[in-house]
C-alpha cells in the first residue's frame, strides 16, 4: 500500500531512481568479484559465464541493465532539473527516461538471446 | 423529510498529551460542504471537545490545512464530493508537526526553520535612502515574484517525505522564502543566507519528489525553488559568488 | 543529510560516469553477442591500457558515488547517524573500491607478470 500523498508520477520516479541505486550498489560488489575470477579461478568463471546463456538468466540481465540505464536516464533528468533552468515538463522528462531505460534493456536482450 | 438523511463515516484524529486514536463520528451529508465544515459540524454537534483552527474560511490564510484522507489540504477549500471515498472520510493533523491537541499542531519548528534558512529579508538601505527602483520585467524580479505568494500554511513541509526522514530538513517553505530573497536586489544578506541554506538541513537534501508543488494551493513550486539555491550554492563552491 | 561538499562530490563523479557508464552500455551490447568467455573478454582487455583507463576511472567514480548515496538511504531509511554513518559510508568506498580495483587489474594486467 502506498502512502495517499505519495501516488503521484514524480514521487514514482524518485523511488525508482533510489531503489535502482540500492540495487545497483548491492550488485556492483558480486560483478567485481566474479571478473576477478578470470585471474584467481577462470574455468570456474567460464562456466559461470555459460550458466549464463539460460534464458531466466537473460531475463535477470535484462532486469540489471533496465536498472543501470533507468538510474542514468533519471539522474541526468535530476542534474538538469539541478543546473540547468527549471524545465516545467519534468513529469514527460521521468517518463521519457523510463521509455529510454527500456529500449536499452531491450536492446540488450535481444542481442543476448 | 422523505429522504432518510445520508450519514458520512469520518474518522478524526483525536490526540492529547501525546495519546492520539482515531474517532469515528456519524456526520450528515449536505450539498457543496467542505472538510472544514464536517470539522465544525462534529465540534457543534457531537463532541464540543475537538479542537481545530481554522480562520478565514474562503482560502486565504491557510490556518485550515489538515491531513485529508492522507494527504494535505486546506480543509475549507477541499470539497467533500471530491475526496469521499466509500462514504468514508479520515481527517488528521498535519504530518512532520508536534501535535498540541486533536486536529491542531505547533507550527513553531515550521517557523523556527523559516529563520534558520535566514528567510529573513536583511536591508541594505535606510529611509532616508531613496526607493529601489526595480523594472516589472526585471528577470531576478519575476522569478522572485513567482515564489513569493506563499502564505506559510505548511502543506508542502507535511507533504515532504524528506521533512519527514531528516528532522534538520529546512523544509520546502523555508527554502522557497530564501529563494526568493536571493533574488531580491535590495537584500544585503546573501552570502550568509547562500551560508545557511548549504548546511547539514540545507537545499541538498531535496530528492525533487516534489510533493511540495502537487499540493501547494497557491501553486508554488518549491522545488523549482530549491533547484536555484543548489544552482546558487554550486556556483559559491567554485569560488564563483553571485 | 548532504552538506555542500558530500553533495557536490556525488554529482560530479556522477557526470563524470555519463559517459563511462553509456560505453558500458554499448560494449554490453556488442560484447553479449553470441555468449561470453573468459578468452573473449580477455582477448580485448587483457594489456590494455584503455580498458585499464576506461573502467579504473569508472571503478573510483562508482565508489565515491555509491558511497554517498548508501549514506543518505541508510540515514533517511533507517536514521543511522554521527560516526557510525561516516564509518558505513567509509566502509561501503572501502570495498567497492578494493573489489573494483582487483577486477581492474584482473582482466587488465594481472596476466602480464605470469
Amino acid at each position: 500500500m502506498i502512502r495517499p500523498h505519495r501516488t503521484h508520477p514524480l514521487w514514482f520516479a524518485f523511488i525508482l531512481h533510489r531503489l535502482s541505486g540500492a540495487a545497483l550498489a548491492l550488485f556492483l560488489p558480486v560483478h567485481f568479484y566474479m571478473l576477478s575470477m578470470a585471474i584467481t579461478d577462470p574455468k570456474a568463471l567460464d562456466g559461470f559465464l555459460q550458466f549464463t546463456d539460460l534464458l531466466i538468466v537473460k531475463c535477470a540481465e535484462f532486469g540489471l541493465v533496465f536498472l543501470l540505464a533507468v538510474h542514468i536516464f533519471g539522474g541526468l533528468r535530476l542534474m538538469a532539473l539541478e543546473f540547468l533552468p527549471w524545465n516545467p515538463r519534468q513529469k514527460t522528462l521521468a517518463a521519457t527516461s523510463v521509455a529510454l531505460a527500456f529500449f536499452i534493456s531491450t536492446s540488450f536482450f535481444l542481442q543476448a538471446v | 423529510m422523505d429522504q432518510p438523511e445520508q450519514l458520512l463515516d469520518v474518522s478524526i484524529w483525536r490526540e492529547q498529551n501525546g495519546e492520539g486514536h482515531f474517532e469515528r463520528f456519524q456526520v450528515p451529508r449536505r450539498e457543496n460542504q467542505t472538510i472544514l465544515d464536517i470539522v465544525a459540524w462534529v465540534q457543534h454537534h457531537a463532541d464540543p471537545t475537538l479542537s481545530y483552527r481554522f480562520a478565514c474560511r474562503v482560502g486565504m490564510c491557510g490556518s485550515c490545512a489538515m491531513m485529508v484522507n492522507g494527504a494535505p489540504r486546506w480543509t475549507c477549500r477541499t470539497h467533500v464530493q471530491k475526496v469521499v471515498k466509500d462514504n468514508r472520510l479520515e481527517i488528521a493533523p498535519l504530518r512532520n508537526l508536534p501535535v498540541i491537541k486533536d486536529l491542531a499542531v505547533d507550527m513553531d519548528p515550521f517557523f523556527d526553520k523559516w529563520v534558520a534558512a535566514d528567510a529573513v529579508f536583511q536591508p541594505s538601505k535606510t529611509r532616508h535612502d531613496p526607493m529601489a527602483r526595480i523594472a516589472p520585467d526585471d528577470a531576478m524580479r519575476i522569478t522572485a515574484s513567482e515564489g513569493i505568494e506563499c502564505i506559510n500554511c505548511a502543506v508542502c513541509y507535511a507533504a515532504c517525505d524528506v521533512v519527514a526522514s531528516n528532522p534538520e530538513y529546512l523544509g520546502p517553505a523555508a527554502l522557497n522564502r530564501a529563494w526568493t530573497l536571493v533574488n531580491d536586489c535590495r537584500d544585503s544578506g546573501q552570502d550568509k543566507r547562500l551560508h545557511a541554506v548549504a548546511q547539514n538541513g540545507g537545499c541538498h537534501n531535496c530528492h525533487a519528489q516534489q510533493g511540495c508543488a502537487q499540493y501547494c494551493p497557491n501553486e508554488l513550486n518549491p522545488t523549482a525553488s530549491i533547484s536555484g539555491l543548489k544552482r546558487a550554492t554550486a556556483k559559491s563552491f567554485f569560488g564563483r559568488s553571485e | 543529510m548532504l552538506n555542500l561538499r558530500l553533495y557536490m562530490a556525488q554529482r560530479l563523479t556522477a557526470l563524470i560516469m555519463v559517459p563511462l557508464v553509456l560505453g558500458h552500455l554499448g560494449v554490453m551490447i556488442y560484447a553479449v553477442q553470441g555468449g561470453l568467455s573468459v578468452a573473449e573478454i580477455l582477448a580485448r582487455t587483457q594489456g590494455s591500457l584503455a580498458w585499464f583507463l576506461f573502467y579504473g576511472t569508472f571503478v573510483a567514480a562508482v565508489a565515491v558515488h555509491a558511497a554517498i548515496g548508501l549514506r543518505v538511504i541508510v540515514f533517511e531509511v533507517l536514521g543511522v547517524k554521527g560516526m557510525v554513518l561516516d564509518l558505513f559510508a567509509w566502509a561501503v568506498f572501502v570495498i567497492l573500491l578494493g573489489l573494483g580495483a582487483r577486477a581492474v587489474w584482473s582482466v587488465t594486467f594481472a596476466g602480464s607478470f605470469l
